[in-house]
Protein backbone atom coordinates (compact mmCIF):
# COMPACT_ATOMS: atom_id res chain seq x y z
CA UNK A 1 0.00 0.00 0.00
CA UNK A 2 1.87 3.03 -1.41
CA UNK A 3 1.87 6.32 1.15
CA UNK A 4 1.96 9.25 -0.84
CA UNK A 5 1.34 12.99 0.08
CA UNK A 6 -1.91 14.40 -1.54
CA UNK A 7 -4.20 17.16 -1.60
CA UNK A 8 -7.85 16.22 -1.09
CA UNK A 9 -8.44 16.94 -4.58
CA UNK A 10 -5.91 15.03 -6.21
CA UNK A 11 -6.98 12.14 -3.81
CA UNK A 12 -10.37 12.38 -5.16
CA UNK A 13 -8.89 12.73 -8.34
CA UNK A 14 -6.39 9.61 -7.88
CA UNK A 15 -9.18 7.57 -6.87
CA UNK A 16 -11.01 8.18 -10.03
CA UNK A 17 -8.10 7.42 -12.07
CA UNK A 18 -8.21 4.08 -10.23
CA UNK A 19 -11.49 3.74 -10.64
CA UNK A 20 -11.41 4.31 -14.21
CA UNK A 21 -14.55 5.32 -15.10
CA UNK A 22 -16.19 4.99 -18.75
CA UNK A 23 -17.71 8.13 -18.98
CA UNK A 24 -16.83 11.97 -16.81
CA UNK A 25 -18.86 14.88 -17.75
CA UNK A 26 -17.73 17.96 -15.72
CA UNK A 27 -17.36 21.60 -15.52
CA UNK A 28 -14.79 23.39 -13.52
CA UNK A 29 -15.65 25.13 -10.16
CA UNK A 30 -13.89 26.45 -7.46
CA UNK A 31 -12.60 24.57 -5.22
CA UNK A 32 -13.23 21.35 -7.33
CA UNK A 33 -11.44 22.55 -10.29
CA UNK A 34 -8.42 20.65 -9.65
CA UNK A 35 -10.35 17.03 -9.16
CA UNK A 36 -11.42 17.05 -13.14
CA UNK A 37 -8.75 19.01 -14.27
CA UNK A 38 -5.92 16.72 -12.75
CA UNK A 39 -8.61 13.70 -14.13
CA UNK A 40 -8.65 15.30 -17.86
CA UNK A 41 -5.05 14.97 -17.82
CA UNK A 42 -5.00 11.66 -17.06
CA UNK A 43 -7.34 11.19 -19.78
CA UNK A 44 -4.82 13.23 -22.33
CA UNK A 45 -2.04 10.95 -20.93
CA UNK A 46 -3.91 7.77 -21.95
CA UNK A 47 -3.81 6.51 -18.43
CA UNK A 48 -7.53 5.82 -18.28
CA UNK A 49 -9.81 4.44 -21.07
CA UNK A 50 -12.85 6.88 -20.15
CA UNK A 51 -14.72 9.29 -22.46
CA UNK A 52 -14.25 13.00 -20.87
CA UNK A 53 -17.33 14.84 -21.62
CA UNK A 54 -15.99 18.76 -21.50
CA UNK A 55 -19.35 20.17 -20.75
CA UNK A 56 -20.27 23.90 -21.11
CA UNK A 57 -21.94 23.51 -17.30
CA UNK A 58 -22.83 21.97 -14.88
CA UNK A 59 -26.02 21.38 -16.07
CA UNK A 60 -25.02 19.61 -18.64
CA UNK A 61 -22.58 17.72 -16.74
CA UNK A 62 -25.02 15.73 -14.62
CA UNK A 63 -27.75 15.64 -17.88
CA UNK A 64 -24.37 14.07 -19.64
CA UNK A 65 -23.79 11.69 -16.68
CA UNK A 66 -27.33 10.64 -16.48
CA UNK A 67 -27.37 9.93 -20.17
CA UNK A 68 -24.04 7.74 -19.88
CA UNK A 69 -25.40 6.25 -16.91
CA UNK A 70 -28.64 5.20 -18.55
CA UNK A 71 -26.33 3.59 -21.85
CA UNK A 72 -25.41 1.76 -18.95
CA UNK A 73 -21.57 3.06 -18.25
CA UNK A 74 -19.64 3.57 -14.96
CA UNK A 75 -20.58 7.19 -13.82
CA UNK A 76 -18.50 9.83 -12.36
CA UNK A 77 -18.34 13.49 -12.12
CA UNK A 78 -17.11 16.66 -9.66
CA UNK A 79 -18.38 19.76 -8.92
CA UNK A 80 -18.81 22.68 -5.73
CA UNK A 81 -21.38 25.24 -4.50
CA UNK A 82 -22.92 27.28 -7.51
CA UNK A 83 -22.12 24.14 -10.10
CA UNK A 84 -23.82 21.55 -7.78
CA UNK A 85 -26.74 24.30 -7.66
CA UNK A 86 -26.94 24.20 -11.10
CA UNK A 87 -26.89 20.35 -11.31
CA UNK A 88 -30.08 20.52 -9.31
CA UNK A 89 -32.49 20.37 -11.38
CA UNK A 90 -31.30 17.03 -12.89
CA UNK A 91 -29.91 15.18 -9.41
CA UNK A 92 -33.37 14.26 -8.18
CA UNK A 93 -33.73 12.31 -11.97
CA UNK A 94 -30.61 10.46 -11.37
CA UNK A 95 -31.76 9.13 -8.30
CA UNK A 96 -35.16 8.26 -9.69
CA UNK A 97 -33.47 6.52 -12.41
CA UNK A 98 -31.79 4.80 -10.24
CA UNK A 99 -28.25 5.25 -11.83
CA UNK A 100 -25.16 4.73 -9.38
CA UNK A 101 -23.36 7.83 -10.44
CA UNK A 102 -20.41 8.90 -7.96
CA UNK A 103 -20.08 12.61 -7.29
CA UNK A 104 -16.88 13.75 -5.58
CA UNK A 105 -18.15 17.62 -4.44
CA UNK A 106 -16.14 20.00 -2.29
CA UNK A 107 -18.01 22.08 0.22
CA UNK A 108 -18.26 25.60 -0.62
CA UNK A 109 -20.49 28.50 0.77
CA UNK A 110 -23.34 29.72 -1.66
CA UNK A 111 -23.69 32.77 -3.41
CA UNK A 112 -24.17 35.26 -2.16
CA UNK A 113 -22.43 37.39 -0.94
CA UNK A 114 -20.33 35.54 -3.65
CA UNK A 115 -17.50 33.38 -1.54
CA UNK A 116 -15.43 30.16 -2.89
CA UNK A 117 -14.30 29.22 1.50
CA UNK A 118 -16.03 26.17 2.98
CA UNK A 119 -19.46 25.78 4.65
CA UNK A 120 -22.23 23.08 3.82
CA UNK A 121 -24.91 24.91 2.69
CA UNK A 122 -24.65 23.69 -1.10
CA UNK A 123 -24.54 19.96 0.10
CA UNK A 124 -27.41 20.07 2.54
CA UNK A 125 -29.46 22.06 -0.52
CA UNK A 126 -29.27 19.00 -2.12
CA UNK A 127 -30.15 16.58 0.51
CA UNK A 128 -33.41 15.76 -0.34
CA UNK A 129 -32.84 14.42 -3.80
CA UNK A 130 -32.28 10.59 -3.38
CA UNK A 131 -28.51 10.77 -3.68
CA UNK A 132 -26.26 9.05 -0.84
CA UNK A 133 -24.21 11.78 1.06
CA UNK A 134 -21.13 10.95 2.71
CA UNK A 135 -18.98 13.73 4.82
CA UNK A 136 -14.94 13.34 4.72
CA UNK A 137 -12.84 14.22 7.41
CA UNK A 138 -9.77 14.80 5.70
CA UNK A 139 -7.93 13.76 2.45
CA UNK A 140 -7.38 10.32 3.55
CA UNK A 141 -11.59 9.94 4.07
CA UNK A 142 -12.39 11.63 0.48
CA UNK A 143 -10.36 8.66 -1.00
CA UNK A 144 -11.28 6.04 1.04
CA UNK A 145 -15.24 7.18 0.60
CA UNK A 146 -14.77 7.74 -2.96
CA UNK A 147 -14.01 4.17 -3.74
CA UNK A 148 -16.63 2.70 -1.38
CA UNK A 149 -19.14 4.48 -2.52
CA UNK A 150 -18.64 2.76 -6.39
CA UNK A 151 -19.64 -0.21 -4.03
CA UNK A 152 -22.23 1.58 -2.40
CA UNK A 153 -23.66 3.08 -5.14
CA UNK A 154 -23.32 0.14 -7.42
CA UNK A 155 -24.98 -2.48 -4.86
CA UNK A 156 -28.40 -3.69 -6.56
CA UNK A 157 -29.95 -3.15 -2.99
CA UNK A 158 -29.43 0.16 -2.95
CA UNK A 159 -28.45 1.90 -7.11
CA UNK A 160 -28.74 5.37 -6.24
CA UNK A 161 -26.06 7.95 -6.81
CA UNK A 162 -23.82 9.59 -3.97
CA UNK A 163 -21.31 11.83 -3.42
CA UNK A 164 -18.59 12.13 -1.14
CA UNK A 165 -17.68 15.36 -0.09
CA UNK A 166 -14.54 17.09 2.04
CA UNK A 167 -14.20 20.84 2.90
CA UNK A 168 -12.95 23.44 0.55
CA UNK A 169 -10.20 24.44 0.75
CA UNK A 170 -9.76 23.06 4.30
CA UNK A 171 -9.13 19.68 2.83
CA UNK A 172 -9.14 20.24 -1.08
CA UNK A 173 -5.93 22.30 -1.14
CA UNK A 174 -4.35 20.87 1.79
CA UNK A 175 -1.51 18.59 1.23
CA UNK A 176 -1.67 15.45 3.77
CA UNK A 177 0.22 11.79 3.85
CA UNK A 178 -2.43 9.03 2.77
CA UNK A 179 -2.13 5.50 2.11
CA UNK A 180 -3.20 5.15 -1.59
CA UNK A 181 -4.40 1.17 -2.94
CA UNK A 182 -2.01 -0.45 -5.80
CA UNK A 183 -4.18 0.16 -8.75
CA UNK A 184 -4.70 -3.59 -9.43
CA UNK A 185 -6.42 -4.10 -5.91
CA UNK A 186 -8.79 -1.25 -6.70
CA UNK A 187 -9.47 -3.11 -10.22
CA UNK A 188 -10.47 -6.01 -7.90
CA UNK A 189 -12.26 -4.06 -5.32
CA UNK A 190 -14.38 -2.63 -7.05
CA UNK A 191 -15.34 -4.86 -9.64
CA UNK A 192 -16.97 -4.85 -13.37
CA UNK A 193 -20.09 -2.33 -13.66
CA UNK A 194 -23.00 -4.30 -13.97
CA UNK A 195 -25.44 -2.85 -16.23
CA UNK A 196 -29.27 -3.29 -15.00
CA UNK A 197 -31.00 -1.44 -18.01
CA UNK A 198 -29.31 -0.04 -20.59
CA UNK A 199 -31.16 2.53 -23.59
CA UNK A 200 -28.33 0.64 -26.29
CA UNK A 201 -29.38 -3.10 -25.54
CA UNK A 202 -31.63 -3.37 -28.63
CA UNK A 203 -32.63 -6.59 -27.73
CA UNK A 204 -34.67 -5.20 -25.11
CA UNK A 205 -35.66 -1.77 -26.01
CA UNK A 206 -36.68 0.49 -22.77
CA UNK A 207 -38.06 3.79 -22.38
CA UNK A 208 -36.90 5.63 -19.73
CA UNK A 209 -38.48 9.41 -18.48
CA UNK A 210 -42.12 8.79 -19.69
CA UNK A 211 -44.79 11.24 -18.22
CA UNK A 212 -45.87 9.81 -14.64
CA UNK A 213 -48.78 11.63 -13.66
CA UNK A 214 -51.11 11.18 -10.52
CA UNK A 215 -51.52 7.50 -11.54
CA UNK A 216 -47.59 5.79 -11.16
CA UNK A 217 -45.48 8.69 -9.67
CA UNK A 218 -45.99 8.37 -6.42
CA UNK A 219 -45.66 5.04 -6.69
CA UNK A 220 -42.17 5.53 -8.79
CA UNK A 221 -40.67 7.04 -5.85
CA UNK A 222 -41.15 4.56 -3.48
CA UNK A 223 -38.54 2.51 -4.73
CA UNK A 224 -36.00 5.54 -3.74
CA UNK A 225 -37.55 5.36 -0.05
CA UNK A 226 -36.86 1.46 0.17
CA UNK A 227 -33.36 2.13 -1.46
CA UNK A 228 -32.13 4.37 1.10
CA UNK A 229 -33.33 1.91 3.65
CA UNK A 230 -31.43 -0.70 2.18
CA UNK A 231 -28.14 1.82 2.26
CA UNK A 232 -27.91 2.34 5.86
CA UNK A 233 -27.03 -1.70 5.97
CA UNK A 234 -24.76 -1.51 2.98
CA UNK A 235 -22.68 1.30 3.97
CA UNK A 236 -22.17 -0.56 7.01
CA UNK A 237 -21.34 -3.89 5.23
CA UNK A 238 -18.86 -1.97 2.89
CA UNK A 239 -17.37 0.07 5.42
CA UNK A 240 -16.49 -3.06 7.46
CA UNK A 241 -15.43 -5.05 4.41
CA UNK A 242 -13.15 -2.24 3.72
CA UNK A 243 -11.66 -2.30 7.22
CA UNK A 244 -10.99 -6.00 7.31
CA UNK A 245 -8.97 -5.49 3.80
CA UNK A 246 -7.44 -2.44 3.97
CA UNK A 247 -6.77 -1.63 8.03
CA UNK A 248 -9.55 1.90 7.96
CA UNK A 249 -13.29 0.94 9.07
CA UNK A 250 -16.01 2.87 8.30
CA UNK A 251 -19.54 3.44 9.56
CA UNK A 252 -22.24 5.59 9.57
CA UNK A 253 -20.85 7.64 12.12
CA UNK A 254 -17.80 7.69 14.36
CA UNK A 255 -17.70 7.83 18.13
CA UNK A 256 -14.16 9.18 19.50
CA UNK A 257 -13.90 8.59 23.26
CA UNK A 258 -17.71 8.78 23.29
CA UNK A 259 -18.62 5.66 25.47
CA UNK A 260 -18.49 7.62 29.06
CA UNK A 261 -18.50 11.46 27.90
CA UNK A 262 -21.04 13.51 29.91
CA UNK A 263 -20.47 16.31 27.16
CA UNK A 264 -19.98 15.72 23.69
CA UNK A 265 -20.03 17.51 20.20
CA UNK A 266 -21.41 16.39 17.23
CA UNK A 267 -19.70 17.48 13.50
CA UNK A 268 -19.34 16.83 10.06
CA UNK A 269 -16.38 17.00 8.24
CA UNK A 270 -13.19 18.75 9.07
CA UNK A 271 -14.41 20.47 12.61
CA UNK A 272 -13.74 16.82 13.29
CA UNK A 273 -10.38 16.84 13.21
CA UNK A 274 -10.28 20.05 15.28
CA UNK A 275 -12.51 18.68 17.97
CA UNK A 276 -10.49 15.52 18.55
CA UNK A 277 -7.44 17.83 19.26
CA UNK A 278 -9.38 19.66 22.08
CA UNK A 279 -11.47 16.46 23.64
CA UNK A 280 -7.97 14.80 24.43
CA UNK A 281 -6.77 17.95 26.23
CA UNK A 282 -9.97 17.56 28.26
CA UNK A 283 -9.62 14.04 28.69
CA UNK A 284 -6.02 14.72 30.13
CA UNK A 285 -7.77 17.35 32.73
CA UNK A 286 -9.97 14.36 33.45
CA UNK A 287 -13.09 16.14 31.76
CA UNK A 288 -15.42 13.67 30.41
CA UNK A 289 -15.71 14.85 26.44
CA UNK A 290 -16.38 13.21 23.56
CA UNK A 291 -16.99 13.64 19.57
CA UNK A 292 -19.82 11.94 17.53
CA UNK A 293 -18.42 12.48 13.85
CA UNK A 294 -21.51 12.27 11.41
CA UNK A 295 -20.29 10.41 8.51
CA UNK A 296 -23.43 9.54 6.25
CA UNK A 297 -25.89 12.41 6.28
CA UNK A 298 -28.12 10.72 3.59
CA UNK A 299 -28.92 8.61 4.73
CA UNK A 300 -29.40 9.53 7.82
CA UNK A 301 -28.40 7.34 10.76
CA UNK A 302 -30.82 8.64 13.19
CA UNK A 303 -31.30 5.45 15.53
CA UNK A 304 -27.56 5.12 15.49
CA UNK A 305 -26.63 9.02 16.86
CA UNK A 306 -29.54 8.74 19.18
CA UNK A 307 -27.89 5.52 20.59
CA UNK A 308 -24.50 6.85 20.55
CA UNK A 309 -25.59 10.31 22.68
CA UNK A 310 -28.11 8.68 24.86
CA UNK A 311 -26.17 8.71 28.21
CA UNK A 312 -24.42 12.22 26.81
CA UNK A 313 -25.97 15.14 29.26
CA UNK A 314 -25.12 18.12 27.08
CA UNK A 315 -24.03 18.08 23.25
CA UNK A 316 -23.31 20.42 20.71
CA UNK A 317 -24.52 19.72 17.67
CA UNK A 318 -22.44 22.03 15.27
CA UNK A 319 -23.97 22.86 11.59
CA UNK A 320 -21.60 24.44 9.20
CA UNK A 321 -25.28 25.73 7.20
CA UNK A 322 -28.32 27.47 8.01
CA UNK A 323 -31.45 26.77 7.16
CA UNK A 324 -33.08 30.21 7.56
CA UNK A 325 -36.11 28.42 9.40
CA UNK A 326 -35.14 29.92 12.70
CA UNK A 327 -34.40 26.19 13.88
CA UNK A 328 -30.57 26.16 13.20
CA UNK A 329 -28.64 24.19 10.99
CA UNK A 330 -29.62 20.60 9.11
CA UNK A 331 -27.76 18.41 11.02
CA UNK A 332 -29.05 19.71 14.27
CA UNK A 333 -32.82 19.70 13.35
CA UNK A 334 -32.65 16.05 12.51
CA UNK A 335 -30.72 15.14 15.26
CA UNK A 336 -33.53 16.54 17.74
CA UNK A 337 -36.06 15.09 15.30
CA UNK A 338 -34.56 11.63 15.83
CA UNK A 339 -35.14 11.80 19.61
CA UNK A 340 -38.66 13.05 19.71
CA UNK A 341 -39.67 9.37 21.20
CA UNK A 342 -36.87 9.54 23.47
CA UNK A 343 -38.17 9.84 27.57
CA UNK A 344 -34.64 11.05 28.52
CA UNK A 345 -33.05 13.52 25.79
CA UNK A 346 -29.52 15.36 26.05
CA UNK A 347 -29.33 18.80 26.33
CA UNK A 348 -28.77 19.93 22.81
CA UNK A 349 -27.37 23.15 21.92
CA UNK A 350 -27.31 23.66 18.20
CA UNK A 351 -23.69 26.01 17.14
CA UNK A 352 -24.10 27.72 13.66
CA UNK A 353 -20.58 28.27 12.63
CA UNK A 354 -17.74 29.07 10.01
CA UNK A 355 -20.14 29.96 7.42
CA UNK A 356 -18.57 31.20 4.19
CA UNK A 357 -14.64 29.60 5.74
CA UNK A 358 -14.36 31.17 8.74
CA UNK A 359 -12.11 29.37 10.69
CA UNK A 360 -13.07 27.40 13.77
CA UNK A 361 -9.96 27.16 16.02
CA UNK A 362 -8.69 25.10 18.91
CA UNK A 363 -9.68 27.84 21.17
CA UNK A 364 -13.40 27.78 19.61
CA UNK A 365 -14.09 24.35 20.49
CA UNK A 366 -12.49 24.96 23.80
CA UNK A 367 -15.14 27.27 24.49
CA UNK A 368 -17.71 25.35 23.21
CA UNK A 369 -17.00 22.76 25.44
CA UNK A 370 -16.72 25.08 28.22
CA UNK A 371 -20.43 26.14 27.67
CA UNK A 372 -21.33 22.08 27.33
CA UNK A 373 -20.53 21.54 30.89
CA UNK A 374 -21.98 24.49 32.38
CA UNK A 375 -25.13 23.31 30.58
CA UNK A 376 -24.37 19.84 31.79
CA UNK A 377 -24.32 20.80 35.26
CA UNK A 378 -26.77 23.61 35.50
CA UNK A 379 -29.22 21.26 33.49
CA UNK A 380 -30.53 24.23 31.34
CA UNK A 381 -29.11 25.21 27.60
CA UNK A 382 -28.56 28.67 27.83
CA UNK A 383 -30.04 29.38 23.94
CA UNK A 384 -30.90 26.59 21.62
CA UNK A 385 -29.47 27.89 18.08
CA UNK A 386 -26.68 30.26 18.47
CA UNK A 387 -24.62 31.89 15.65
CA UNK A 388 -20.87 31.04 16.60
CA UNK A 389 -18.04 33.48 16.00
CA UNK A 390 -19.96 36.01 14.36
CA UNK A 391 -19.26 39.94 15.03
CA UNK A 392 -22.38 41.46 15.96
CA UNK B 1 -49.39 -3.50 -19.52
CA UNK B 2 -51.51 -4.16 -16.40
CA UNK B 3 -53.58 -1.49 -14.67
CA UNK B 4 -52.78 -0.03 -10.99
CA UNK B 5 -49.82 -1.87 -10.52
CA UNK B 6 -48.30 -1.38 -6.86
CA UNK B 7 -44.79 0.19 -6.80
CA UNK B 8 -43.17 -3.56 -5.90
CA UNK B 9 -44.48 -4.76 -9.34
CA UNK B 10 -43.14 -1.51 -11.35
CA UNK B 11 -39.86 -2.19 -13.70
CA UNK B 12 -36.47 -0.79 -12.33
CA UNK B 13 -35.66 2.53 -12.18
CA UNK B 14 -38.71 4.12 -13.90
CA UNK B 15 -37.85 2.19 -17.15
CA UNK B 16 -40.74 0.45 -19.34
CA UNK B 17 -40.82 -1.69 -21.64
CA UNK B 18 -40.35 0.48 -25.19
CA UNK B 19 -43.09 0.57 -27.42
CA UNK B 20 -46.13 0.49 -25.27
CA UNK B 21 -47.90 3.35 -27.06
CA UNK B 22 -49.53 0.14 -29.30
CA UNK B 23 -51.71 -0.90 -26.12
CA UNK B 24 -52.84 3.27 -26.10
CA UNK B 25 -55.47 3.66 -29.08
CA UNK B 26 -54.92 7.35 -29.69
CA UNK B 27 -58.04 6.69 -32.27
CA UNK B 28 -60.53 6.50 -29.21
CA UNK B 29 -61.21 10.67 -29.38
CA UNK B 30 -61.49 11.40 -32.93
CA UNK B 31 -63.57 14.45 -34.47
CA UNK B 32 -62.66 14.05 -37.56
CA UNK B 33 -61.43 10.92 -39.64
CA UNK B 34 -59.60 10.65 -43.14
CA UNK B 35 -60.57 8.71 -45.74
CA UNK B 36 -58.45 6.35 -48.07
CA UNK B 37 -59.54 6.67 -51.85
CA UNK B 38 -57.33 3.56 -52.82
CA UNK B 39 -58.05 4.19 -57.22
CA UNK B 40 -56.85 7.97 -56.74
CA UNK B 41 -53.87 6.94 -54.75
CA UNK B 42 -50.14 7.29 -56.32
CA UNK B 43 -48.31 5.37 -53.39
CA UNK B 44 -45.90 8.06 -52.85
CA UNK B 45 -46.35 7.54 -49.14
CA UNK B 46 -45.97 11.29 -47.67
CA UNK B 47 -48.93 10.33 -45.65
CA UNK B 48 -47.28 7.18 -44.00
CA UNK B 49 -44.12 9.10 -43.11
CA UNK B 50 -45.77 12.21 -41.75
CA UNK B 51 -48.17 9.99 -39.98
CA UNK B 52 -47.24 10.83 -36.16
CA UNK B 53 -49.16 7.20 -34.77
CA UNK B 54 -48.08 5.42 -37.56
CA UNK B 55 -51.58 4.50 -38.18
CA UNK B 56 -51.52 4.46 -42.18
CA UNK B 57 -51.18 0.74 -43.26
CA UNK B 58 -49.01 -0.54 -46.06
CA UNK B 59 -49.85 -4.05 -47.89
CA UNK B 60 -46.84 -6.63 -48.74
CA UNK B 61 -45.97 -4.45 -51.88
CA UNK B 62 -45.22 -1.60 -49.45
CA UNK B 63 -48.76 0.24 -50.95
CA UNK B 64 -50.92 2.15 -49.19
CA UNK B 65 -53.01 0.15 -48.02
CA UNK B 66 -55.74 2.35 -45.39
CA UNK B 67 -56.22 3.59 -41.67
CA UNK B 68 -55.96 2.19 -39.10
CA UNK B 69 -58.32 3.86 -36.97
CA UNK B 70 -57.54 2.48 -33.68
CA UNK B 71 -54.62 4.78 -33.71
CA UNK B 72 -56.14 7.80 -36.60
CA UNK B 73 -56.78 10.69 -33.84
CA UNK B 74 -57.57 12.55 -36.99
CA UNK B 75 -54.85 14.87 -36.90
CA UNK B 76 -55.29 15.69 -41.11
CA UNK B 77 -51.69 15.89 -41.50
CA UNK B 78 -51.98 12.89 -43.89
CA UNK B 79 -54.62 14.78 -45.85
CA UNK B 80 -52.64 18.16 -45.58
CA UNK B 81 -49.21 16.32 -46.92
CA UNK B 82 -50.94 14.18 -49.77
CA UNK B 83 -50.04 15.45 -53.16
CA UNK B 84 -53.01 14.14 -55.46
CA UNK B 85 -55.09 17.05 -57.02
CA UNK B 86 -58.53 18.42 -55.77
CA UNK B 87 -61.20 16.38 -58.35
CA UNK B 88 -58.62 12.78 -57.34
CA UNK B 89 -58.13 13.25 -53.94
CA UNK B 90 -56.42 9.83 -52.10
CA UNK B 91 -57.29 10.95 -48.70
CA UNK B 92 -60.08 13.29 -47.64
CA UNK B 93 -61.59 14.17 -44.07
CA UNK B 94 -64.69 13.71 -42.96
CA UNK B 95 -66.57 14.77 -39.86
CA UNK B 96 -67.02 11.41 -37.28
CA UNK B 97 -70.47 12.80 -36.43
CA UNK B 98 -72.54 14.20 -39.25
Amino acid sequence: MPTIAKTGNEAMAEAMRQIDPDVVAAYPITPATEVVMIFSQFVADGLVGTEFVAVESEHSAMSACVGAASAGCRVMTGTSSQGLQLMSEILPIASALRQPIVLCEVNRALSGPINIHCDHSDTMAVRDFGWIQLFSENAQEAYDNILQLVRITENEKVRLPGMATTDGFIISHCMEKIESLDDAEVKKYIGDFKVIKSTLDLDKPITLGSLDLQDYYFEHKMPIVEAMKEAKQVILEVGKDFGQRYGREYGLIEEYKLADAEIAMVALGSTCGTARAVIDELREKGVKAGLLKVRAFRPFPAEEIVKALAKVKAAAVLDRSDMFSNQGGQLCCEIKSAMYDLKQKPLLTNYVYGLGGREISLEDIRKIFAEQQGTASSGKVKQAVQHFGVRE
Amino acid sequence: MKKNMGWKELDFGDSVNAGTAAEFHTGDWRSDRPVFHKENCINCLFCWVNCPDSAIILDENNKVAGIDYRYCKGCGICDTECPTKKEKRALTMEPERK
